[in-house]
């Protein structure tokens, strides 16, 4: 199990560092830093740019290899170098990375926990009215981009606020600024201010999720060990949570790991268009900047992420799945 | 169909009824199609997918405004007579331009979904026969795939896809749409691989690459045809993402994504802006994954009826 976990493990330090890589020399053969200056007015001496360009690393004379070598000789040390107005990339994106982790995790707790208990509940009742509830509701969130969905989201939330004459969901940034009052004031307008970007971005989860587990859980109900288990006295409930639920379980973690890119995607869009300033509205601001630096850092990230929930998933595995802790 | 028949009786059976006269037994594909229009999800994403190819289409062929005119007398009007679904902002036909943004996301959407799944059946196939080293690099490439931001290459990339340059879009969507569907691939392809048809074509000394053409990825085409389907709707969903903030279709041209972005700012006032373009996407996407869901009932003989 330690060997294997350390075999996978190089391998993932591999694709992060090729993947990085990639994207950074993608995102510095692409995107264009010059340009920012010759939209000034006056337009600045081109020694002059150049000299900045080169300071920053940015500059499209230099080869693209050695601005690589450059470039990954300062990741190697810790540093993502500096953006285009010249601030340090760590210290930007660090600001920044706790935002998208608050709104990741929540989503994904809410989206991973509803989907498994509606699409286990679903199988339970096979074509009862629940049953056949989820499964439109799903089919039809499906088919709603998260771009869409979002905005739908802040439509309706305009709509009832309009209705109701208070702000009862807010749809812009984390939190009010300058907002008085003590800390359940605090922690309501934080509340207020997370409802709809979790609900956007989970929802497209539970989806697919309650699917993808009522699929499993009808596979496990008709197994002989859930009946052997109901025959030696078990409660129904025991029955299916322990012995059919935990079995069914182990092909949805495995399936965590998928999702996961397509998390990274909907934070990105939901961060943009909910107006939070987390590491997914960064980025696309980058790339309309010319940002290379942070491109290529945040790409570096959002590798990293793909392959911590990969682990996670191998690991929970392991803790379901007596079978892979032996073998 | 009796499943007992030895091969005695068969040849019999064939020698007894010369010409194919007596029990015509059906193709497969007259079984998948009688079983995909008898279900109710088939004959809905069937009937709601063709009336979204007839209007976006057809309809333009027999509407007076283009997607590139303006009507300057009409500004931010709603629907009309005149302006079927009423006008943007410019001046523009709303009726006009979402048939526009559907014709380009429907055949982006259908030719990114084809090349990602003829790249997902080559590479699985090819890995899953052949394994050792060309197994190690396509999976690996697969890997390194899953593990690259697709949203982010797409978008840094999107300057060369201005200009009339939408069929590279296609490919670099397709690009990043075929990795999990070749893990299966490569899967299904171990246990072919073993098979009595396709050892007896190794043994007549039939060349590796021709097996994996003719006889392998044949036989995984109910997966394959699954699969695109579904890639279907996955292509338009990253095609709107992508365009929604501009790193996709460019203007002049337009995409639903385009649209939606551009309806999303005046949605609150001007409901026809925004509703139109999205309530068309979501009905499109709906019916590719009703049209998929019942294909995969349809193939599979053993398919729960899951509704």
């Amino acid at each position: 199990m330690a060997g294997f976990l350390a075999r996978r493990l190089i391998n993932y330090v591999a694709l992060i560092v090729v993947a990085t890589s990639l994207a950074y020399m993608l995102a510095a053969s692409a995107l264009d830093p010059r340009s920012n200056y010759e939209a000034r007015r006056p337009p600045p001496p081109p020694a002059v740019v150049d000299a900045r360009l080169d300071e920053l690393n940015l500059n499209n004379k230099t080869p693209v290899f050695q601005r690589y070598l450059r470039w990954s000789w300062s990741v190697l040390h810790g540093d993502f170098g500096k953006t285009t107005v010249g601030d340090p990339v760590n210290a930007d994106l660090a600001r920044r990375a706790g935002v998208t982790l608050r709104l990741i995790l929540v989503g994904l707790i809410v989206g991973s926990v509803a989907g498994v208990l509606g699409g286990a509940l679903a199988a339970v009742w096979q074509y009862g009215w629940f049953d056949r509830l989820t499964t439109a509701a799903s089919f039809l969130v499906l088919a709603v981009p998260t771009v869409v969905l979002a905005n739908m989201l802040i439509i309706g939330a305009v709509w009832f606020n309009d209705l109701v004459g208070a702000q009862i969901f807010l749809v812009s940034g984390e939190t009010t600024p300058g907002l008085e009052g003590g800390f359940l004031r605090g922690a309501a307008d934080r509340a207020q201010h997370l409802l709809l970007p979790t609900l956007s971005l989970s929802l497209g989860l539970i989806a697919v999720y309650s699917r993808y587990q009522r699929n499993m859980m009808l596979d496990v109900l008709g197994a002989d060990f859930v009946r052997t288990a109901r025959a030696k006295g078990l409660r129904r409930s025991t029955a299916l949570t322990k012995h059919a639920l935990r079995t069914a379980l182990i092909p949805a973690v495995t399936y965590f790991a998928f999702t996961f890119g397509a998390l990274i995607v909907g934070t990105t869009f939901t961060e943009k268009i909910f107006g939070w300033h987390g590491l997914g509205e960064q980025l696309i601001n980058s790339i309309f900047t010319n940002d290379v630096n942070t491109v290529a850092a945040i790409s570096c990230l959002a590798a990293f992420g793909v392959l911590v929930a990969a682990l996670a998933s191998d690991l929970m595995q392991a803790a379901l799945d007596p079978r892979v802790r032996v073998g | 169909m009796s499943g007992h028949v030895t091969l005695p009786d068969e040849q019999l059976a064939e020698q007894s009824s010369p010409g194919g006269v007596g029990v015509a037994v059906p193709s497969r594909g007259r079984v998948v199609a009688r079983r995909f229009f008898g279900s109710w999800g088939g004959r809905a994403g069937f009937a709601l997918l063709a009336v979204m190819f007839l209007a976006a289409f057809a309809g333009p062929l027999v509407y007076p405004w283009g997607y590139t005119d303006k009507d300057f007398t009409a500004f931010l009007t709603p629907p009309s007579p005149s302006h079927w679904f009423g006008t943007l902002q410019t001046g523009a036909d709303v009726f006009a331009v979402t048939m526009r943004g559907m014709q380009k996301s429907l055949v982006v959407g259908l030719l990114a979904a084809l090349v990602s799944t003829a790249l997902a059946a080559i590479v699985g196939a090819f890995a899953g026969y052949f394994l050792g080293w060309t197994d190690r690099v396509l999976m690996w490439v697969a890997d390194l795939l899953l593990v690259l931001p697709a949203f982010l290459i797409l978008a840094v990339m999107s300057p060369l896809f201005a200009a009339g340059q939408w069929p590279l879009f296609v490919v670099m969507l397709a690009l990043f749409l075929w990795m999990v569907t070749s893990k299966v691939v490569r899967g299904m392809t171990l246990s072919l691989k073993e098979r009595e048809f396709i050892l007896a074509a190794r043994f007549m000394g039939v060349s590796p690459t021709r097996i994996v053409f003719r006889h392998v990825i044949p036989n995984l085409s109910s997966l394959l045809v699954v699969d695109a389907t579904l890639n279907v709707s996955a292509a338009i969903l990253t095609e709107t993402g992508l365009s929604y903030f501009g790193f996709g279709i460019q203007p002049p041209d337009v995409s639903l994504g385009t649209l939606i972005a551009d309806g999303s700012k005046t949605a609150t006032y001007a409901p026809w802006t925004f509703w139109f373009a999205a309530g068309l996407l979501i009905v499109t996407v709906l019916a590719v994954n009703l049209i998929g869901d019942a294909l995969r009932d349809a193939f599979d003989p053993s398919a729960r009826r899951a509704r």
